[in-house]
């Protein structure tokens, strides 16, 4: 308990400190807000009153705890180029960049576990080495180009799916689920194949243990070794690796939407930082700060679960 | 984050920006062929055309950048967004797709000896999207709106020389001006919405569409206008989808999930194959390397000549777009053919050697090397660029490339004008060519590239002020051949437009702005 405690006073530091970078970056890059929102038309006194009207007159300190202060309470503020709330901005646009990065993690999970056994379970076989070398050239290709070699050839040769044509939920579940499988794949490929990598050869390395021996001595079967003994011993690098991907998955979604025109969280970021539209952008890096701390937060708790061996201090 | 090149997507996006503003965007595009070929009427010209149009379908159109400025029609800042409204929103006139102003909202003007006054002559029955129909009302509130009367600045650029706008009866407006300025007629063509609206809030308009729904950054809906008082559209709705991937709009073309694509490049247009029909035009606007005339060694005319004679337009056209695209000598692009002088285009030869001999007259026969600030979304001027650092290389000068985003290339290079030279397109955000060659006067606020001549002043001041249309022309020709021998800037070209369609769509018309006229485009069966 004291553990979680600990941890958790780390994730809201973390956070913090994620907080003031995220709000120091866009003091710091060039190009202003204002610049964006009034383009060629821009003068000194437009500027100035632009400025003014958005708060961004008051000095940085101020405007930082006034945006903090809104982050806590849910009031994301007004987006500058919507003309709407964050908050309502992003609702739609969050759960599809969530189902898109879930439905690809369960395909990892789904690829790359039985891959990942069978491959230590015929280690070092022809099979196995040539599937490694496949998994090698796999594991290298960037998500984006898979992306486009599969609209290519599920979406304009085998008219699996129309690529541009995005459905919603709200309109049809079925064709929803449907349009992210390919996607989900696309960044699922070459994320399994690390996965995969680091289950067999993980795998592997138990294989050589003593308890490994005894157990095939008190009359297991290969199987039931591997299954009961030895994947629960080598799991918890993949796990550690698990998460990381996870966030891995959702950074590859990002680039994903663009390659299937995907109305997520992707466009809308890169849209926002294009046109320096603070509250947005500053919105969506929190949200994801917060699932990439999450997320590794719940990977170090579950190695308990996992290894009871393991003890929190 | 890289994508994959985004280059249209993006590009337009941002670019666009330009437009009503003044102008300088990175990448307006849009537009023209049908213009400078001899076919006045046509949209069949250009073989758009196949079968007989059907009224009625839903026509998705995908587009690069979403409408994140605005939906006003008098505070547009990105071409982008002017492309979408034009079918939303009409002025008192409205430029057609040869560059003429046709009434609209208006039925006629009178425009007064002096050219101080403009008397329109209201359309009857002119209904706005709301089923209200169109007052003096609405009229004299929009113009003032846009002109700033009551505030200290007007929303557009151009419009505060407006002084009064008053409805002397129902059917009559009268716009008076502060001093005669015949070209006021193309600001007219901002929007009219009604008296008291904020279009920010709601927006209506009295164009051939009206606004139905925006998701951002995923689509934009507009349906037909049943009461429209013009022309109808032939579509029933237009879905434009955002799509800023390149890939992604090309391969959305090729799927079936667009109809219509403007402002595509050459390679993308190569992927699409026979299912669809593509249609060559100009952006309208000019491309050059503009040069900051006030800083070393770009304040000698001698130099800027002899940079002029170094670089190879034609090759720059060949590669950016197989040789498409329009050689241009001076700012002004050839859709605007009143006031284009193509014998400008011809001024500088390319002649490597006496390149060379220039530049050793001006003092730098080893050459130099100066710093290229270049916008980074907009592909065809980065490819541009780099063809320029090779020319200019064989007469002994380096240029170094410096890619920018969009953002900091209006703060830093724009706005505050620190740089030496920067590779962008200028357009007009208004059919006029005062829009064009206004900035380059010495106080110009947009006069980026600091240039400076008392005698293009005085010939600029003579132009405005002048009421004869065609000792008007003469003068804004004598501009361009100022920037010309000055070699203000080095002037390349105006870039080609693609607009790709799907087989059994036509009617796309390129106009000389930057503009999609939807209403003209229709499904063939």
């Amino acid at each position: 308990m004291r553990y979680v405690l600990k941890k958790a006073c780390v994730f809201v530091a973390t956070l913090l400190v994620i907080s003031v970078f995220v709000f120091l970056a866009f003091q710091i890059i060039p190009g202003d807000p204002t610049t964006r929102m009034l383009g060629t038309q821009a003068t000194p006194e437009k500027v100035e009153a632009l400025r003014e009207e958005l708060g961004l007159n008051a000095p940085p300190v101020l405007r930082y705890f006034r945006w903090l202060k809104g982050f806590v309470t849910g009031d994301f503020g007004m987006s500058y180029s919507y003309n709407m709330p964050v908050n309502e901005l992003l609702s739609g646009k969050l759960g599809i960049t969530a189902a898109l990065t879930v439905l690809s993690f369960i395909m990892v999970v789904l690829i790359s576990f039985p891959l990942g056994i069978l491959l230590a379970r015929f280690a070092h076989s022809l099979t196995d080495r040539l599937f490694m070398l496949f998994n090698q050239i796999v594991m290298s290709i960037p998500p984006f180009f898979v992306g486009i070699i599969f609209t290519y050839i599920f979406g304009l040769v085998l008219k699996l799916f129309t690529p541009g044509e995005f459905i919603h939920h709200a309109d049809d579940s079925a064709g929803f689920w449907g349009y992210l499988f390919f996607p989900a794949l696309a960044i699922a490929l070459p994320k399994s194949a690390m996965v995969v990598k680091i289950l067999r050869s993980s795998m592997v390395s138990q294989l050589q243990e003593d308890y490994v021996r005894t157990a095939f001595s008190r009359g297991n079967s290969h199987w039931r070794v591997l299954r009961m003994h030895v994947l629960r011993n080598a799991i918890i690098p993949v796990v550690t690796f698990l998460a990381v991907t996870l966030v891995d998955i959702f950074a590859a979604s990002i680039i994903i939407e663009q390659v299937f025109a995907i109305p997520g969280l992707g466009r809308l970021l890169l849209g926002s930082i294009t046109g320096r539209d603070l509250p947005v952008v500053q919105t969506i890096i929190m949200i994801i700060a917060v699932i990439v701390i999450t997320v590794n937060f719940i990977a170090d708790i579950s190695y308990k679960y996992i290894d009871p061996r393991i003890r929190f201090r | 984050m890289k994508f994959p090149k985004r280059t249209l997507a993006l590009i337009l996006a941002v670019l666009m920006l330009t437009a009503a503003l003044s102008a300088c965007s990175g990448g307006k595009q849009g537009e023209t062929q049908t213009e400078t070929d001899p076919t006045p009427q046509s949209g069949n010209a250009e073989g758009a055309n196949i079968g007989e149009p059907v009224m009625g379908g839903d026509l998705r159109v995908g587009i690069a950048q979403d409408l994140d400025d605005t939906f006003d029609p008098h505070n547009i800042i990105s071409a982008g967004t002017r492309e979408v409204l034009f079918n939303i929103y009409e002025g008192l006139v409205k430029p057609d797709n040869d560059g003429n102003l046709v009434p609209a909202v208006a039925e006629s003007v009178d425009i007064s000896e002096a050219g101080d006054s403009f008397t329109f002559t209201l359309r009857e029955g002119v209904k706005f999207h709301n089923g209200e129909t169109v007052t003096a009302e609405d009229v004299v509130y929009s113009v003032s709106r846009a002109a700033g009367l009551g505030a200290d600045k007007p929303m557009i650029d151009g419009m505060q020389i407006i002084t009064s706008v008053e409805a002397t009866d129902e059917k009559t407006v009268v716009v008076t001006l502060g001093e005669p300025n015949i070209e006021m007629l193309a600001l007219l063509t901002a929007g009219i919405i009604p008296a008291g609206s904020d279009p920010a809030v709601e927006t209506v308009g009295t164009g051939p569409f009206k606004f139905v729904s925006r998701i951002p950054q995923e689509s934009i809906v507009i349906e037909k206008f049943d009461e429209y008082w013009g022309t109808p559209a032939y579509v029933d709705s237009v879905t434009y989808k955002i799509i800023d991937s390149g890939e992604t709009i090309v391969m959305s073309l090729k799927s079936g999930a667009l109809d219509l694509v403007a402002h595509l490049t050459s390679a993308q247009v190569n992927e699409l194959g026979d299912d669809f029909t593509v249609l060559d035009g100009t952006m309208n606007l000019v491309q050059a390397v503009y040069l900051n005339n006030a800083v070393e060694p770009f304040n000698d005319v001698k130099v800027r000549q002899a940079l002029a004679h170094a670089i190879d337009r034609q090759l720059i056209m060949d590669f950016l777009a197989e040789g498409r695209g329009a050689a241009v000598g001076s700012s002004m692009y050839p859709a605007f053919e009143k006031y284009f002088v193509p014998e400008l285009v011809d001024e500088y030869s390319y002649d490597p050697e006496l390149a060379k001999q220039l530049l050793a007259d001006a003092g730098y026969p080893d050459g130099f090397s100066f710093d290229c600030t270049v916008p980074s979304n907009y592909q065809p001027h980065i490819d541009t660029a780099e063809v320029v650092a090779q020319e200019l290389q064989a007469v002994g000068v380096s240029m170094n490339i410096k890619l920018v985003d969009w953002e900091t290339w209006l703060s830093e290079t724009y706005l505050g004008r620190n740089y030496q030279a920067t590779i962008v397109g200028v357009d007009a955000a208004m059919m006029t060519a005062r829009a064009m060659l206004e900035r380059f006067t010495s106080d110009a606020g947009n006069n980026f590239v600091n240039f400076s001549s008392a005698e293009y002043d005085e010939t600029f001041a003579a132009a405005i002020s002048c009421t004869d249309d065609a000792e008007q022309t003469e003068l804004y020709k004598k501009l361009q051949t100022i920037l010309a021998e000055e070699a203000a800037n080095l002037y390349i070209q105006d870039l080609c437009d693609l607009v790709a369609m799907r087989k059994g769509v036509g009617g796309y018309e390129f106009y000389p702005i930057y503009v999609m006229d939807m209403s003209k485009v229709y499904f063939t069966n």
